[in-house]
């Protein structure tokens, strides 16, 4: 019975998206106050049936009700509630729940927190995010209804549940993402209300700001966290594989990222407007496309000879639906924008251009490095894989540009500047950085590379104009420490935001220049040393879990005779599905991780065993952890909270 | 007059993602035979998985060292994999050391496939939940993997071994490795 209660409430709130987004546009064609209105109310009870259906589901995933088919293909009543309760979005049909949950969250907080403005502008967003949701509404309903029932035969228990999605890294990861994603959508539909209303100025631009923040920080804490859990989980020492997937969470970070800075400009100087207009389209147009490479199976994890088609063209049509309407309404409105804003060659303005080109260049490499493999068969070239050494090389040559310019802009002021007044501090900066370098290399680097070098080059580079600046900054007018209290929000997040970058690309560079991997034979008693560190392998114990056996190996670490930790890697074979399962021992460190992994004891008793060493890897999740934060507090800054004064001040 | 030229530079976007439509639409029917594997080069996941007649023999990754060999994927679900079979047969009877890995599947329905049909397999495995499967990323049934004799993976094959390919192509890769 609940389960279709779960199911008619999904019904439910299809219809009011389906009227927040009729009754508000008649209401403003009409002239109906009462109608404009009622755009917040409709917003907020979809919501709430949305809610009561994903409360549902996910109730019956802890009381175990096998008689759902979704349930019974994913779940089963051995496992922790926890991991019942993550399994609701462990599959198809429940994440697809959990978007559209998650879309009528961020409308509900757009209808919720936007008291400021125009009650007609906001009953045009709420419209589309309207629209939006009803298109996944029928898509959930139609293709992909989690409450279908097994009856009459339905199973006692359920399937078993993979040990690898056990995990509390994926229980996490999905929603973040998902809320990253589905953020978007606030952008694009305040980009879509401005067109329709054909008033594209920078109070649009500064509405957007944000939610296109808040969106963004979630989708580089969710990209972030999904590294770090194939790092741990998986067991493959890699942290990133260009794989679908992730590519399809990339690209549109990639955008959102083009879109937060060229937001900047609108917002201050006017300027851009129709291209960042094309950016928040394009944001939420890759999320979408995102969803249909990776739901329609088209790249990844497709069964290629019984395929079923149907839930990969409804997403098209759907697809083609928004975006190509969408890009349509912009060929034809952002033709009348004008912009006013005035700007020399060498200004902010140019140098936040050279941010977006660069990006989009690199989201240019992403999404043909993901699409060409299915152009090039299309059109009969036979089939082809475009895999990391094609990235790689890409980005090892796009990020020069960017970090140098990275570097650079902040000091650069709007409008125009002049060439020779920032001679000394970015002189100052090259010195800082090149000395620091060298330094950093010195100790960490085992050997010198080019890449190497130019990585952290980079790194410190931006990291050195970035705190030269803000020392510029703070000192301007008051004395240092005064003046560094007295920085606003959101020169703060551009700084951490910025210095997060910086840590990222010197932890990706270590890690790919200095990381070693060895797979060796170690017998107990013996031992392997490099880079300063002895891994002695001293027992193995018999390893006794809930469900499991295995073995532990017992290691002991030295540094240059120090003792340092002792690591102990597991093998456990799960003991119901005969399944043999890594748990691989991390010590976790700023400059180092150590990574050991036991794999098959062999014939003569020696063990093989798999040891990583891991420089500064831990750099590359820290640094996206900064720019999150730095997201987050570009949204306290002020004028964000008190809209008011800047409005009457505007 | 700007103001058209202006629309229709400002169409571009729409008609790039007219293209890309075309394509995704295509790419939907489409039927990817040959993909590349991330884990060419590499040598085969660790694993323990059982034989498929017997519940109480388990085999693990050193069965692929010391001969080259193929590892085929199959599945009683699998139409074309009833298609494929024959073909397996005939390069089992040239000599031809070929592994399988029966795939999400039922142990019951499996072996009386390979008791009817003949088996042409030295070694038989049973993978009930995909795992190792997950861990070559297979797509689906069949596919076969090329190893060589120090258990490295060089080839992936997407879709049915006929004749046709394995004298094509297939052939000449299969002889060329170590």
């Amino acid at each position: 019975m609940l389960a279709e209660i779960g199911q008619f409430t999904l019904a439910i709130a299809c219809m009011f998206a389906l009227l927040q987004t009729v009754y508000p546009l008649y209401g403003i064609y009409a002239r109906q106050q009462n109608a404009i209105e009622s755009a917040k109310m409709l917003t907020i009870l979809q919501f709430v049936f949305v809610s009561l259906s994903f409360v549902i589901l996910s109730y019956l995933f802890l009381a175990n009700d096998f008689t759902v088919t979704y349930i019974a293909t994913n779940s089963n009543s051995a496992l922790p509630w926890y991991y019942r309760l993550s399994a609701v979005w462990g599959a198809h049909e429940g994440s697809l729940l959990l978007w559209v949950l998650l879309l009528a969250l961020w409308s509900c907080a757009v209808a919720v927190m936007s008291k400021r403005l125009p009650v007609e502008s906001i009953a045009r967003v709420l419209a589309v995010l309207g629209l939006l949701s009803v298109g996944f509404y029928l898509f959930v309903l139609l293709t992909s209804n989690p409450f279908l029932r097994t009856l009459p035969y339905f199973p006692v228990d359920g399937r078993d549940l993979n040990p690898l999605l056990q995990d509390i890294g994926l229980i996490l990861h999905p929603p973040m993402l998902y809320m990253g994603y589905v953020g978007f959508s606030v952008a694009f539909a305040f980009a879509i209300a401005a067109l329709m209303e054909g008033r594209l100025d920078s109070a649009w631009a500064k509405w957007s700001r944000p939610w296109t923040m808040a969106a963004w920080v979630f989708l580089t804490i969710g990209i972030a966290l999904g590294s770090w859990w194939a790092y741990y989980e998986l067991g493959w020492g890699g942290w990133w594989f260009w794989d679908p997937v992730e590519n399809a969470s990339f690209m549109p970070w990639i955008a959102g990222t083009a879109l937060i800075h060229s937001l900047a400009v609108s917002e201050k100087r006017g300027v851009f407007k129709s291209w960042t207009v094309l950016l928040a389209i394009s944001a939420f147009s890759l999320s979408l496309l995102g969803t249909f490479l990776v739901r329609s199976g088209i790249l990844v994890s497709v069964h290629a000879f019984a395929s079923d088609p149907e839930r990969g063209l409804f997403i098209l049509a759907f697809l083609i639906l928004v975006i190509g309407g969408s890009l349509l309404l912009y060929a034809v409105q952002a033709s009348k924008v004008k912009s006013r804003g005035r700007y020399r060659l060498f200004s902010r303005e140019t140098m936040l251009l050279s941010n977006n080109i660069l990006l989009i260049a690199a989201l240019i490499v992403v999404l043909l490095g993901t699409l060409l493999p299915l152009v090039h068969k299309e059109i009969g070239l036979g089939s082809i894989s475009i895999g990391e050494p094609f990235f790689n090389s890409m980005f090892s040559i796009l990020v020069v540009p960017f970090a140098l310019f990275l570097g650079v802009a902040p000091f650069v002021r709007w409008k125009r500047q002049s060439i020779n007044e920032l001679f000394k501090p970015l002189l100052h900066s090259l010195i800082i950085a090149t000395v620091i370098t060298l330094l950093f290399l010195y100790s960490f680097a085992s050997h010198f590379t080019w890449l190497a070098l130019m990585g952290v080059f980079l790194g410190f580079w931006v990291l050195s104009c970035t705190c030269y600046e803000l020392y510029l900054r703070a000192t301007h007018r008051f004395s240092l420490l005064k003046g560094l209290t007295k920085l606003g929000y959101s020169h703060w997040a551009m700084s951490v935001g910025h210095a997060g970058f910086a840590v990222m690309i010197i932890g990706i560079t270590m890690t790919q220049n200095y990381s070693i991997e060895r797979d060796v034979k170690l017998h107990i008693g013996e031992s392997i040393r490099f880079e300063h560190y002895d891994f002695h392998f001293d027992a193995v114990e018999a390893l006794q879990g809930k469900n499991y056996t295995g073995s532990v190996g017992v290691f002991t670490i030295k540094k240059d005779g120090q003792y340092v930790t002792t690591m102990k890697p597991e093998k456990r074979i799960y003991t119901v599905q005969r399944m043999p399962m890594t748990e691989a021992a991390i010590d976790a460190g700023v400059t180092r991780d150590l990574y050991i992994a036991m794999g098959e004891m062999l014939p003569d008793g020696g063990w093989a065993v798999r040891i990583y060493y891991k420089p500064f890897i831990r750099w590359i999740w820290f640094g996206p952890l900064m720019m999150g934060f730095a997201g987050i507090l570009m949204m306290l800054d002020r004028r964000y909270r008190v809209k008011k004064v800047d409005e009457e001040e505007a | 007059m700007a103001n058209t030229r202006k629309m229709l530079t400002l169409s571009v976007p729409l008609l790039l993602f007219f293209v890309v439509c075309i394509f995704l639409f295509k790419g939907l029917y489409s039927d990817p035979r040959k993909l590349d594997s991330a884990l060419i080069g590499k040598a085969v996941p660790e694993f323990i998985l059982q034989d498929i007649y017997d519940e109480n023999k388990q085999h693990d990754a050193s069965i692929f060292k010391g001969k080259k060999m193929l590892l085929n994927v199959w599945a009683t679900w699998c139409p074309t994999c009833y298609a494929e079979h024959k073909f397996l047969n005939k390069l089992a009877a040239q000599d031809i050391y070929i592994v399988g890995m029966n795939y999400k599947d039922d142990r019951k329905k499996a072996i009386r496939w390979l008791t009817d049909l003949k088996d042409p397999y030295k070694i038989s495995l049973f993978d009930k939940d995909g795992m190792l499967g997950m861990d070559l990323g297979v797509y689906g049934a069949p596919e076969t993997y090329f190893i060589d004799s120090k258990g490295i993976i060089q080839y992936r094959h997407v879709g049915d071994l006929n004749a046709r390919l394995w004298n094509e192509e297939l052939k000449a890769l299969f002889n060329g490795m170590q």
